[in-house]
């Protein structure tokens, strides 16, 4: 298990392809954080964002602020949502905005893999949960764009040794989350055959 | 009398907005004796890294006085509300859910609810039928019983619902629920407590399912042969492999509660309901006269 620091937005898509699955990253730079209806926007109301997602690192989360003043925000508690309610945007975000990294908790399904493979993606799995530590991680919120989305906007965070994280889909086809249902699913026929 | 009620109505808001924010921020000794003893026993890499990360997260968390995890959930309350308690249900559902609304302004906290159509944001955790609160009705008693548990959606997304047949017996329950639990994988935020509801009806099953993800952890059902099937069930769960977040391991499950009523001689309903590990819950008991007492007791 290989250990790395990237930073984000990334120039050199290398540095994706050189990750494993079940690799262990920590991120510096600035990530941007995204939920359901902000994909929803983009996608299915076809709004493009008004931030630059080219070599980006995507979180799926939705914040507790402190509003400072119009478009200044304050951290209060950072974490992240589930990321299977969203995988059906992975292959767009990657094809039309050029995306590198999408991070969140609980995995995506299998239909992740090829897209990301085929555009040099990966799945960042984080501790669901473990949102007072990431908010320790994240210094500040830079920028905040469709505010009327409250608490689903487009974030802009700038962060300092966010993670560790693990790699769970790589850009090579390989899933840690593919790996465990499948013995998972073996295992389960052999309880059955114990009841 | 109205001016007693009304402070007995304050006081029940004011426990209310207490209870929402010290279950968001301080994780109950039971939960963080399992979560100890996961960390102990997992082997995984992945798994034992998610469980360490777990307990430096609710040292944080205690260090800065902060949310445990972002999500302040929906508010589910349990009121156990005896016979003499000088205020009607009524009224302590009001109070329930001005201090819901107070203790997201006030601290502020992130608000989840929403129209379940137009998805329009309500801004304060209430709204219509909003907060939840399952009741419970005691005879012979003045007091007033209040946990606060605020239920995350990852683990709530992962809730199931099966109606067996008398056919499929207790054998196809713990199939079902085994399923479930390896078909929501890491999305629930393993490892967490699965709570189970069987017999009563479909809506029934469900409901008791939410009950038991409430109690303490590693509290047995008092009927011996549904205690039975929770520790057996407990077992089988942690050899499926899933682990730690879904990355795979010997933890998988925290604990395994089951919650039971009759039911009728075709039905044989089987709710399953998750609880992250991020168990979050508080409570507290108010006298006749207003005073409160916070504890982790029930």
């Amino acid at each position: 298990m290989a250990q790395h620091t990237l930073t984000f937005p990334i120039t050199d898509p290398q540095e994706i392809l050189q990750l494993r699955a079940g690799d262990e990253v920590t991120v510096q730079g600035h990530i941007i954080g995204i939920r359901d209806r902000t994909q929803i926007r983009i996608f299915d109301e076809g709004v493009p964002p008004p931030m630059d997602l080219g070599g980006a690192f995507l979180l799926h989360t939705a914040p507790n602020v402190r509003k400072l003043g119009p478009g200044r925000y304050e951290k209060i508690c950072i974490g992240t949502t589930t990321s299977a309610r969203m995988v059906r945007f992975t292959e767009p975000l990657g094809a039309q905005y050029g995306v590198r990294a999408i991070c969140g908790k609980g995995g995506f399904p299998d239909e992740a893999i090829e897209p990301m493979q085929r555009l040099g993606m990966v799945y960042f799995a984080i501790v669901g949960g473990a949102a007072a530590l990431e908010t320790t991680q994240i210094e500040e919120i830079e920028e905040v764009a469709w505010e009327e989305l409250m608490p689903e906007c487009l974030w802009k965070f700038r962060v300092k040794d966010f993670g560790p994280l693990i790699v769970g889909i790589d850009a090579h086809g390989g899933s840690v989350y593919r790996e465990v249902q499948a013995a998972a699913r073996v295992k389960l026929e052999e309880l059955y055959a114990r009841l | 009398m109205s001016t007693v009620a009304t402070d007995i109505q304050g006081a029940v808001a004011d426990a209310a907005a207490h209870l929402y924010v010290w279950a968001l921020k301080d994780i109950p000794q039971d939960l963080r004796d399992a979560l100890a003893a996961a960390r102990d026993r997992e082997t995984s890499v992945p798994g034992k890294r998610v469980l360490e990360i777990i307990h430096r997260n609710i040292e944080v968390a205690e260090r800065e006085n902060n949310l445990v995890c972002q999500d302040t959930g929906i508010a589910v309350y349990t009121c156990r509300v005896g016979e003499h308690f000088p205020l009607h249900p009524a009224n302590i559902y009001k109070a329930l859910r001005d201090g819901t609304e107070r203790a997201t302004i006030e601290h502020p906290l992130r608000s989840n609810a929403v129209h379940t159509i137009t998805r329009q944001n309500t801004g304060a955790n209430i709204g219509y039928r909003l907060p939840i609160v399952h009741w419970e009705f005691i005879s012979d008693w003045d007091g007033l019983d209040v946990k606060c548990v605020p239920k995350g959606s990852g683990s709530e997304n992962m809730s199931f619902l099966k109606m067996c047949v008398p056919a499929d017996g207790v054998n196809g329950i713990k199939r079902f629920v085994l399923e479930s639990i390896v078909g929501a994988g890491g999305k629930p935020c393993p490892p967490g407590i699965v709570g189970i509801g069987i017999g009563g009806s479909a809506d029934y099953a469900l409901y008791l399912a939410k009950e038991a993800i409430t109690r303490p952890v590693g509290t047995r059902n008092p009927d011996p042969v549904v205690a039975q099937l929770e520790e057996e069930l407990y077992g089988l769960l942690n050899e499926t492999g899933i682990g730690p977040m879904g990355l795979g391991g010997d933890v998988t499950v925290l604990q395994c509660h089951i919650e039971h009523a009759d039911t009728h001689m075709t039905l044989n309903p089987v709710a399953v309901n998750y609880q992250c590990w991020a168990a979050r819950r508080a409570s507290v008991h108010i006298a006749a006269d207003g005073g409160a007492t916070f504890d982790r007791d029930f």
